[in-house]
């Protein structure tokens, strides 16, 4: 009746599953009860939950990624921690079947669950805006990858209380992954909270794709667009291309588990190796999913706070588009070590070599855009600045693992770890906290707080290099990765830096938050009335904060790259007249449920095969084909907007333009 | 270091008892004033201390501020500055003494080379940027009155052409290096020697190392004795799930797969002891699959060869089946007649290991 299920399967043994569990259980018992007592849920079900607009869903995922961060940062304090203790004899405090679930769950949930959602929120957000449209391409389909995003992050954290995850690394590397190796449900939840989380990943960059080519303002060609959108374009084109990799792999991964298949098995024919190709022909363009949009987040902030055009807006595109295509030409530089030819291997580093050239290219142009600039040192400009100082370190560290014997002796160590947190810290997350706090008073009609904003800089700035910089000394001094006790103690010392580094960064998300919670207490004094609180550049500072459901009201004509600047001198110089009165209703998609009914029967879908429940998964897969049939045939899909509600927002809009 | 010139015949009974003075901190090697515990403990207590005053000094906003208003950015800087550098020195000094920058075979020592030169080339480049970054932002600060402000720089093809000049120069340099590299350090590239190479051939099991030598026809279990001066061509293959074999001091690692054969050819140049451990993280008992290399002189090499064949033991199929089940942390353990085809059954995937649920744990 229950599959594999059973009260065995809730870890009453592990005291430190079951504090998080109560923790966790009271603290969402308390935010139901708020909601409840207050009589939010109408409001959160009509403007939060069912929504299709895209500046709603993407500061829902940033709320998705923030919350996961938590739980991912968690995991790495635990890991550093029994680092810090276990050297020589000692065993520190977590066992092996323990630490492993933590290392393997920390890799997962920052970059499936903490960085992708971060990034897909920032472009789902601010796209549309750049662009000068009202929606994405497919605003009820953008509701529908949201929630498979958050049904993932739902079967991933249930892991933690039923059952338990894989322990087998990020990647889940076979035979290790296999039934023979792994028989519980770890990787089982790792796989099916991926594939439906990567089903919504995919559907997004689907979503994106179509909006960057076919939704575009009149007059905006190729060439003006703002170049945010020209790296979010190269991202989702590589979703497209690498996330349906993924979704093989890991299909035949489950074919192994569920169905006795021989894809990657040692026997019959299987051969692990496969699977090692394929996860990295998907893996490595992940990262250039990830990073390139914090590239577009970077040369925005550095342009509007130099208060100059981005330097070489050509050369930026091309150096864009050139790693989204050498992305892909690169995987087999993740194992060297595995026995390729010496061509193979020297093609491979070259290869990732020479994505330096389009990067190098890139860190050069933000060098010249500050150049001649005038520099207002906020907090966006400082992630910015912080960024180019640990990316180039990190870039270098890269490149040095891209030489093939040098990577002989690195590989799998800890210096490859400090080397990708080096650009993932260094250039994803600077990337995403330089755009919220950027594009955070467009979304919500106030500025963030600044010298909290400063403060978490800081931390996380000077934390990164005392958590990181160890790590590549060990990784020097021959340590390993994924080790839950070492027996060389003088390591020891270098593994307690590591910690308080770690501390140090516990301290930023802290400040995060703190920062958050003060400014929405002071968001009086901080009021953006104008749209353009930065002076910006580009078309989403061109509408009120935050912006009507429809964004813009007159869809603006560009006739020249940074469109809203050029916008701005034109009108300094009266050259143009005064914009047009309002012109009538506008028709919007209308909110739907579907996107969260889709994912809720996806949720049961993957809660039911992994635990082997049939009937359960059988409803599981009937609710989400029904309900994705029943949106389907609906009618009335959009929803108009009165003409005089339109006039309310044209009037501040007007009155900034004069 | 971890050498101990005197290796004698025999030395496996007293392995286990080595291995517990290999780790207990009183017999850990001198490393230039890190070696304390408790010292560098107080250093990383004041290295947080001093980062504390400095967030807290950022956290209060400007440099108006009056706790740092005396001289604010000397203060600042000469503060954390201190901080990052003295951090990077220790770690610095300690890494160069152990570990893969402190090689004693000859592919270590030319991987060292390949390492320490790339880095110089691209820190010529990086350094220069960080400087630059700092500087242009600093000078360029909106209040700065004698900065040259500049709206319109937006396009210039000859700083262009500099821009994509520089990285694809580095890039063409670091190629060859990359190119050339990957051949002469091929793994199974034999080394050029006037000794004919001693032939291992290395089964990962779970979780320990089995090294048979199949010319003299014995085998050991995660203790690997090998003539110093005289090249070591490894087979490689695995029981049951990936591994990496890995002797930092010797130089390339290189995984050991099931089903499949890889090579590996390395030196030891220097009598001594040397650690070795799986990179790749194997199972529950992954943090202990080390094993110790240990160099001898070509004499005693022979003796030794005689005395574990005088100890006896036998692995063929059976022994090996009962050898391979899950174990955490084995003793060194040896045999003096070997299967012939063992090696070739294993990496042909015929003698798979399988775990019980209870050993997957």
């Amino acid at each position: 009746m229950l599959g594999r299920l059973s009260l065995a399967a809730i870890p009453f043994d592990q005291p430190i599953v079951m504090v998080t569990c109560g923790t966790v259980g009271a603290v969402l018992v308390t935010v139901m009860a708020l909601v409840t007592f207050k009589g939010w849920w109408p409001y959160l079900w009509r403007e939060w939950i069912t929504s299709v607009d895209h500046k709603r869903i993407g500061v829902m995922y940033m709320i998705l990624a923030l919350v996961m961060l938590v739980r991912g940062f968690s995991d790495a304090i635990m890991m550093r921690s029994q680092q810090a203790l276990a050297a020589g004899h000692a065993a520190g405090y977590l066992p092996p079947e323990h630490f492993d679930q933590i290392f393997s769950a920390h890799g997962t949930i920052m970059i499936f669950f903490v960085a992708m959602p971060f990034v897909i929120g920032l472009m789902n957000f601010a796209l549309p805006l750049q662009l000068g449209v009202r929606d994405v391409a497919f605003p009820v389909l953008n509701s529908v990858s949201f929630w498979l995003t958050a049904a993932g992050v739902l079967l991933v954290n249930l892991s933690l209380f039923v059952g338990e995850f894989a322990r087998t690394g990020w990647l889940a590397y076979p035979p290790l992954s296999e039934l023979a190796y792994s028989p519980g449900v770890g990787v089982d939840y790792y796989l099916w909270s991926l594939q439906i989380s990567g089903l919504g990943t995919l559907l997004s960059g689907i979503n994106l794709t179509t909006t960057i080519l076919k939704l575009r303002a009149p007059g905006m060609g190729y060439m003006r667009m703002p170049v945010f959108c020209w790296t979010a374009l190269a991202s989702n084109l590589l979703i497209v291309a690498a996330f349906p990799v993924l979704t093989a792999t890991f299909g035949m991964l489950l074919l192994d588990r569920y169905c006795g298949f021989h894809f990657f098995t040692n026997d019959l024919g299987g051969n692990p190796m496969m699977y090692i190709n394929l996860i990295w022909i998907w893996g490595h363009p992940e990262v250039y999913i990830l990073i390139l949009p914090c590239f577009g987040v970077f040369s925005e902030v550095v342009a509007t706070f130099s208060g100059k055009p981005l330097f070489g807006y050509r050369s930026m595109v091309l150096a864009t588009m050139a790693i989204c295509v050498l992305s892909f030409m690169v995987w087999l530089h993740h194992f060297f070590t595995m026995g390729a030819s010496a061509a193979v291997n020297g093609f491979f580093g070259i290869m990732s070599m020479v994505i330096a050239v389009p990067t190098g290219v890139k860190v050069f142009n933000w060098l010249f855009t500050l150049y001649g600039g005038r520099v207002r040192f906020t907090v966006p400009i400082y992630w910015t600045l912080g960024f180019i100082v640990t990316f180039v370190i990190g870039g270098m560290t890269g490149v040095l693992q891209a030489i093939p014997p040098a990577d002989f002796v690195l590989h799998n160590s800890l210096f490859l770890i400090a080397h990708f947190h080096n650009v993932i810290i260094g250039g994803v997350v600077f990337g995403v906290m330089a755009g919220y706090n950027y594009w955070f008073p467009k979304a919500f009609g106030f500025k963030l707080n600044e010298p909290l904003g400063k403060a978490v800089f800081w931390c996380w700035f000077v934390g990164f290099y005392l958590a990181f910089m160890p790590l590549y000394a060990l990784g020097l001094m021959g340590a390993t990765r994924r080790m839950q006790h070492y027996p060389n103690v003088h390591w020891q010392p270098l593994m307690v830096v590591a910690f308080c580094g770690a501390v140090v960064i516990f301290c930023g998300i802290a400040l995060t938050v703190v920062q958050l919670a003060v400014s929405i207490r002071r968001r009086d004094r901080h009021r953006d009335l104008t749209g353009d609180p930065w002076d910006g550049r580009t078309l989403e500072w061109s509408t009120p904060s935050p912006p009507p459901a429809w964004n813009f009201t007159h869809l603006p004509r560009v006739e020249q790259p940074d469109a809203f600047w050029a916008a701005k001198q034109a009108a300094k110089s009266s050259q143009v007249a005064e914009r047009p009165g309002y012109s009538g209703p506008i028709h919007m998609p209308r909110n739907t449920p579907t996107g969260i009914f889709i994912a809720f029967f996806a949720f049961i879908l993957g809660f039911a095969l992994i635990w082997r429940i049939d009937w359960l998964a059988a409803i599981g897969l009937v609710g989400a084909l029904a309900v994705a049939l029943r949106q389907f045939w609906q009618t009335g899909r959009e929803v108009e907007i009165p003409a005089e509600e339109v006039a309310a927002f044209e009037r501040p809009t007007m009155r900034e333009a004069a | 270091m971890w050498k101990s010139d005197a290796a004698e015949p025999g030395r496996t009974a007293r392995f286990v008892g080595i291995r517990a003075e290999h780790f207990s901190p009183a017999l850990a090697p001198p490393v230039g004033g890190y070696v304390e515990e408790g010292g560098s403990k107080h250093d990383a207590r004041m290295a947080v201390g001093r980062l504390l005053r400095v967030i807290i000094a950022m956290c209060t906003g400007n440099p108006g501020h009056p706790r740092i208003s005396a001289s604010p950015n000397t203060w600042l800087q000469r503060s954390r500055w201190s901080t990052l550098t003295a951090l990077g020195l220790c770690a610095l000094l300690t890494s160069c003494r152990e570990g893969v920058l402190d090689p004693h075979g000859p592919i270590g020592r030319s991987e060292r080379i390949i390492l320490t030169d790339a880095t110089a080339i691209m820190l010529a480049v990086v350094i220069p940027v960080i400087v630059l970054t700092l500087a242009f932002a600093w000078w360029y600060r909106a209040g700065n009155r004698r900065a040259r402000y500049q709206s319109e720089l937006q396009y210039s093809g000859r700083i262009e052409l500099i821009t994509w000049s520089i990285p694809a120069l580095v890039i063409v340099f670091l190629g060859g290096i990359a190119w050339i590299g990957s051949h002469d350090l091929d793994p199974p590239k034999p080394l050029t020697s006037d000794h004919p190479p001693v032939e291992v051939d290395v089964v990962s099991l779970d979780w320990r190392w089995l090294f048979i030598y199949p010319d003299q026809g014995i085998a050991t279990v995660n203790e690997l004795t090998v003539p110093a001066g005289v090249p070591l061509h490894f087979r490689l293959t695995s029981t049951s799930v990936m591994n990496s074999f890995f002797i930092p001091e010797l130089g390339s690692q290189i995984y050991t797969m099931p089903g499949m054969t890889t090579q590996l050819n390395l030196q030891a140049d220097d009598a001594g002891t040397y650690e070795g451990l799986s990179a790749q993280f194997s199972g529950p008992g992954f943090s202990d699959m080390h094993f110790t290399l240990v160099a001898t002189a070509s004499t005693t090499f022979a003796q030794w060869i005689e005395a574990t064949r005088a100890r006896g033991g036998v692995l063929d199929e059976a022994a090996y089946t009962a050898l391979s089940r899950p174990t955490p942390a084995g003793a060194p353990l040896s045999f003096a007649r070997v299967d012939p085809e063992l090696f070739e059954t294993v990496s042909s995937g015929k003698l798979v290991t399988q775990w019980s649920p209870e050993e997957a744990r």
